[in-house]
């Protein structure tokens, strides 16, 4: 056995498959410069390389790949948004996963499996019809469902809890998950193979700025130069974009997560309450993934609190009190860069050669497909896609928002 | 659990308060264009580091400063705001837009 390993380990016919390759010098410049090394910065290099044939591009992360956001996320990809702006932007996304896998060479375990979310109020319950009936016009699956309905989806749910029984949900086919870290190296490796370079390590620091364009970009791995500049730094958002002298309406907030043991699959759909704060899935590998609201004050320290543990779990074992023997695995946290209106900042930026993927807050996973694509595309073509202007930065000047609190808040 | 001082309960568990933002000057509203406007209302420092921030007390609705390092989550001093503030400021009346 031992020696057929060896033999099979040795053997030239089989080499060693490396993903991405190892970190390059940093060249004096290329035509794209993209800061930050998760999922959004890696698919708008993909998207570059792929549709617009501009390679000579690099890639800076601080850290190593995806350790951001992109590998924090509790993976729930989703388009039933309350505004149209959103849920057709949000659905382009949903529809770029479902051939992602095959595309990108690399099994994202992309699986639909329907989001039932939870109204336990007549409030919510209108609010869902909204979203219904705007879901349905953009043409998205999505519909009300009644008490009787929601047994047969999730049979083991608690409808009767006191104070706030369950009077109703929004059912969303088109609701699921892929794994997170997947999508990150499956765009990484794919535009590595069409010449970006990956810089892992590698931490901007500073960016000249003159005559309204960056013109130096200076990490601590030296200086380099781009074209166009694009940020995608989450949680970093704001400390970055300042290097630009760029003020975003930005602020920081932890957002916590945790797995338990695995159990037997008895969930098929996410499960998902915004009046409780709570949402539940299960994973291939049986077990749930719990996440629910933001940490009460901004703060950059990805540190967990008991507070929340403890609030979570107990609105978890309102909708499944059967889990109460059950254990945490794992628990983590990260930054997340939350807007006033629950909407991202895609687009171009105050200087000229600046673009802004920013304020992905705790909802920015499912639009890494979208958001690499579309973002692409307009620093390739210098125009911006229309499905991209809901979101300028400027929508903050003329008071236009995207107000998507409610249909993101505790669903994600 | 993490205490915060309330300058009039005393040391109390941080989920009896809530976190107002930044201290930051309020531009004068009858002489402030738009842009500036904007920016007031909706940027933010979003300060890694040593902040200045409003709180509040919300059982006894006391408001009052305190500061914290939102890096390390150590809290560092919490007053009252009169250490800032030590008059009432007075904006002028704008003229209601046209
Ligand atoms: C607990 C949790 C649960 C979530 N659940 C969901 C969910 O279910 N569905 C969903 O759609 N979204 C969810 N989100 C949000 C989602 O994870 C993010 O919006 C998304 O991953 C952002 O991707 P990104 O590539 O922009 O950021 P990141 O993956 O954070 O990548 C940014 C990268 O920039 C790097 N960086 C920062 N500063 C610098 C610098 N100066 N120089 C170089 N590199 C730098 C960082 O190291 C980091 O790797 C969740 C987030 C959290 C924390």
């Amino acid at each position: 056995m031992a020696w057929g390993l060896l033999k099979y380990g040795f053997s030239r016919r089989y080499p060693a498959r490396r993903d991405i390759p190892p970190t390059p010098d940093l060249k004096p410049s290329y035509d794209v410069v993209i800061i930050g090394g998760g999922g959004h910065g890696l698919a708008t290099a993909y998207y570059l390389a792929r549709d617009h044939g501009i390679r000579r591009v690099c890639v800076l992360e601080k850290g190593y790949l995806a350790g951001g956001n992109t590998a924090r996320n509790t993976a729930v990809i989703r388009s039933n948004y309350i505004t149209p702006e959103s849920v057709r932007f949000y659905k382009e996304s949903v529809e770029l996963y479902d051939g992602l896998s095959a595309e990108l060479g690399f099994n994202l375990l992309y699986s639909q499996r329907g989001q039932l979310t939870l109204a336990h109020s007549d409030a919510t319950l209108r609010t869902f019809r909204q979203r219904a009936e705007v879901g349905r016009f953009c043409g998205t699956r999505i519909e009300m469902v009644d008490r009787k309905q929601i047994r047969e989806l999730v049979p083991g749910l608690n409808l009767e809890m006191k104070r706030y029984p369950i009077q109703g949900g929004l059912w969303h086919p088109d609701g699921g998950t892929g794994r997170h870290d997947a999508v990150a190296w499956g765009y990484a490796a794919r535009a590595a193979e069409l010449g970006v370079e990956i810089h892992q390590r590698t931490e901007v620091i500073g960016l000249s700025v003159d005559n309204g364009r960056v013109t130096a970009v200076h990490t601590d791995r030296g200086m380099t130069q781009g074209g166009q500049v694009v940020q995608a730094v989450a949680g970093m958002s704001s400390q970055v974009a300042a290097l630009a002298r760029i003020r975003l309406p930005i602020r920081s907030f932890p957002l916590q997560a945790m797995v338990t043991q695995p159990l037997k699959p008895f969930l098929d759909p996410l499960v998902s309450s915004a009046g409780l704060h709570a949402y539940v899935s299960q994973t291939a590998r049986g077990e749930l993934v719990i996440g629910g609201g933001s940490d009460p004050y901004p703060l950059y320290a990805t540190r967990s609190t008991l507070d929340l543990k403890e609030s979570l779990i107990g609105h978890t074992l309102e909708l499944f009190p059967f889990l109460a023997e059950v254990r945490l695995l794992r628990q983590w946290a990260g930054i997340t860069d939350m807007t006033p209106d629950y909407s991202p900042i895609l687009g171009a930026s105050p200087l000229k050669n600046y673009w802004l993927d920013a304020g992905w807050g705790t909802w920015g996973f499912k639009a890494t497909p979208v958001a690499g694509k579309r973002l692409a595309e307009a620093v390739a073509t210098g125009k911006l896609p229309a499905i991209l202007e809901p979101f300028r930065l400027e929508r903050f000047r003329s008071f236009d928002l995207v107000n998507e609190m409610g249909a993101t808040a505790a669903s994600h | 659990m993490k205490i915060l001082r309330c300058p009039l309960n005393g040391p109390r568990n941080i989920s009896e308060f809530a976190c107002f933002g930044e201290v930051v000057e309020m531009p004068e509203p009858a002489e402030t264009g738009d842009d500036a406007w904007a920016d007031h209302v909706w940027n933010d420092n979003n300060t890694a580091g040593v902040v200045r921030e409003w709180w509040c007390h919300l059982p006894s609705s006391t408001w009052f400063i305190a500061e914290r390092d939102t890096v390390t989550d150590k809290i560092l001093r919490s007053y009252p705001a009169s250490e800032v503030y030590g008059e009432r400021r007075d904006f002028k009346a704008g003229t209601p837009p046209t």
